[in-house]
């Protein structure tokens, strides 16, 4: 019934509206041509070029079809695989401690009446610092000859790592960073959890549950699809860790730019080089063109399956109305 | 018959609830005491930042807190050790361009995306979302290329051009705010005999105030942080360098000096903080529409 009322009145069209359907058309692609005219150039043509170089030798001089061995290389390139190693413990530590964080700050300012929007404030103003002028600051923050973490510690008999100076330490130098700049997720979470139905707690509390297994039976599974969301897109940033890990090495390590040296990121012995960083090397620094091109397309595929997820879990993220 | 009815469980939560009063004392100060810690924990790092900067540079060196000497002078200093102002006025210039182009590029795409309906709108948006998630460096080496051969690296331009052709960070912020406008206010402006841009401009665009105040502050202050860019594009002569890139290595050109290290943090660090205490509402609701509802 409802089918044939539908398929006659597309009948009925008259061509008049047909043809402003079409205009239609015409000006939603005049709207949208300058992101499509972006697109085009600034991702779909790059990407089929990596593709292209991926096979190729190329240092901005020379182009030599080379077939597989860029691929090759990239499987005993032992660099790539301390990134990958680097970029992955970011993302199982840095990133759950990071949401654990900023959950567990929004809940706090959540419960608090007095004084609750200047400590919101407060913790959401290091989340703005620049990233460099920050990295900078904690280097010297947790440097134990410079810093007042080495006075705090030593207070309670503890000794200072040489935080950004020591391989087993700098990448927790970096997670203590993250944490320190949480205050984006914690505006999420905030704004998460100020929306859980409040009937939903004073039944909850008639029934006699206590502040804890409110949280746990109320509070986690209504905000599950939030935390969720701020976990699959924080792994997706954290594939793109670069500046705070680049400028932490630069600056603990006291390099200088000298003619004719460049700067190898990963300081101290590799134990911060990221992923992106050695792309950027080789493509940028060594000019080993095809070679990134591999790398490039390896971290394609990695936050192409991230991105997949999100977008197939958040289907609302997409929503056509509001 | 009420009012006795209700008189005496009154009497009797009394003494009840005096205990968890109690309690709830108790809760209000522990929770008090950890959000004051936490603040010291957040704030620390940027007194203690601000205090280096003060000091001299032998005292930057040891682990003091106080400075001995309010030397203000390092300030102006640090203007005399590097082209400062050069880097300045590139980092604004990159900054103000590419906001604008940004605007410009991007506020019809998201409105289109948000209130036309066409055939594949659904799979532009996520293309726009997909291009917004994917690592800037996946496709950096082609795109480095183009601009090799418009003879473009080694400025700020390859950074700032692009946003002529819109940013998907800010179409997809932009139209997830223009999605929940209902329909009936450009009804209401077509029946009045509005075309569709006047819509846009004159009725749309005022409400979505809030929206277009928190893309452009997010992306002045994405390029006014912006590392990877210009280290990228940027090259090797120093008067094409922005802040950041000059904040990274301004302890390498001048080793040990700490407090004026420092200070040229402070510097970069200043616009932002400053904005941010003007316009903190835009922030917050900016970051909010990043969310899934």
């Amino acid at each position: 019934m409802a089918s044939t009322a539908l398929g006659r009145r597309r009948h009925e069209v008259p061509s008049a509206l047909r043809g402003g359907r079409r205009r239609a058309n015409l000006r939603a692609l005049l709207y949208l041509s300058p992101w499509l005219v972006g697109f085009s150039v600034f991702f779909l043509y790059p990407l089929l070029s990596t593709v292209y170089f991926s096979f190729q030798r190329y240092d901005l001089f020379t182009l030599e079809p080379v077939g597989l061995l860029n691929y090759r290389y990239f499987l005993r390139d032992e660099a790539a695989w301390t990134a990958i190693r680097n970029t992955l413990w970011l993302v199982v530590v840095m990133v759950p401690l990071r949401v654990l964080f900023g959950l567990g700050v929004a809940q706090l300012i959540t419960k608090i009446k007095a004084g609750a929007g200047v400590f919101r404030t407060i913790f959401y103003l290091p989340s703005l610092v620049p990233l460099v002028a920050g990295t900078l600051g904690f280097v010297y923050l947790l440097n134990p000859g410079t810093g007042p973490v080495q006075a705090i510690l030593g207070a309670v008999g503890i000794d200072s790592p040489d935080w950004f100076g020591d391989p087993a330490w700098s990448k927790w130098g970096l997670t203590m960073l993250g944490l320190w700049s949480v205050g984006d997720l914690m505006v999420i979470f905030m704004a998460a959890l100020l929306d859980v139905p409040k009937q939903l707690y004073e039944a909850a509390a008639l029934d006699g549950a206590n502040a804890w297994r409110q949280f746990v039976h109320i509070t986690l599974p209504v905000i599950r699809p939030v935390l969720m969301f701020a976990t699959v897109t924080g792994v997706i940033q954290t594939l793109q860790y670069f500046t705070q890990a680049m400028v932490a090495a630069r600056v603990a390590s006291g390099a200088t730019d000298s003619a004719g040296s460049v700067f190898v990121p990963g300081y101290p012995d590799q134990s911060t080089l990221t992923f992106p960083e050695w792309l950027f090397h080789q493509g940028f620094r060594d000019f080993a063109m095809g070679y990134a091109c591999v790398l490039a397309l390896v971290l394609f595929a990695v936050s192409m399956v991230f991105t997949l997820i999100l977008l197939r879990q958040f289907r609302g993220f997409a929503e056509e109305e509001a | 018959m009420t009012t006795t009815l209700a008189r005496p469980p009154q009497v009797a939560a009394r003494p009840a609830a005096r205990a968890p009063r109690g309690r709830a004392t108790l809760f209000w100060i522990a929770k008090h005491a950890v959000a004051i810690a936490l603040s010291v924990m957040f704030l620390g790092p940027l007194v203690f930042i601000a205090l280096t900067a003060l000091m001299d540079d032998h005292q930057a060196l040891t682990s003091q807190l106080w400075p001995h000497t309010w030397n203000w002078g390092n300030f102006a200093d640090i203007f005399e050790k590097a082209p400062l102002l050069t880097w300045i006025r590139n980092t604004l210039l990159y900054s103000v361009l590419a906001t604008v182009f940004m605007l410009v590029s991007s506020i019809p795409v998201a409105y289109a995306l948000a209130k036309f309906r066409f055939p594949g709108r659904k799979l532009a948006f996520l293309l726009v979302i997909t291009t917004m998630m994917l690592p800037p460096q996946v496709v950096a080496v082609p795109i480095y290329l183009i601009w090799a051969r418009f003879h473009l690296t080694g400025t700020l331009w390859p950074l700032i051009l692009p946003m002529l052709l819109g940013d998907a960070f800010s179409i997809f912020l932009l139209r997830q705010f223009l999605v929940t406008i209902p329909r009936e206010y450009s009804d209401a402006a077509r029946v009045d005999g509005c075309g569709e841009f006047r819509t846009l401009i004159r009725v749309i665009l005022p409400m979505a105030r809030p929206a277009i105040a928190a893309v452009a502050l997010f992306q002045f202050f994405y390029c006014w942080n912006d590392y990877y860019g210009p280290l990228l594009y940027a090259g090797t002569d120093l008067d094409n360098w922005t802040l950041s890139l000059g904040l990274a290595a301004f302890r390498s050109v001048h080793r040990v000096q700490w407090n004026l290290t420092m200070a040229a943090t402070i510097l970069a660090m200043a616009p932002v903080i400053v904005v941010f205490f003007f316009a903190q509402k835009v922030f917050i609701e900016g970051v909010k529409l990043t969310g899934v509802k």
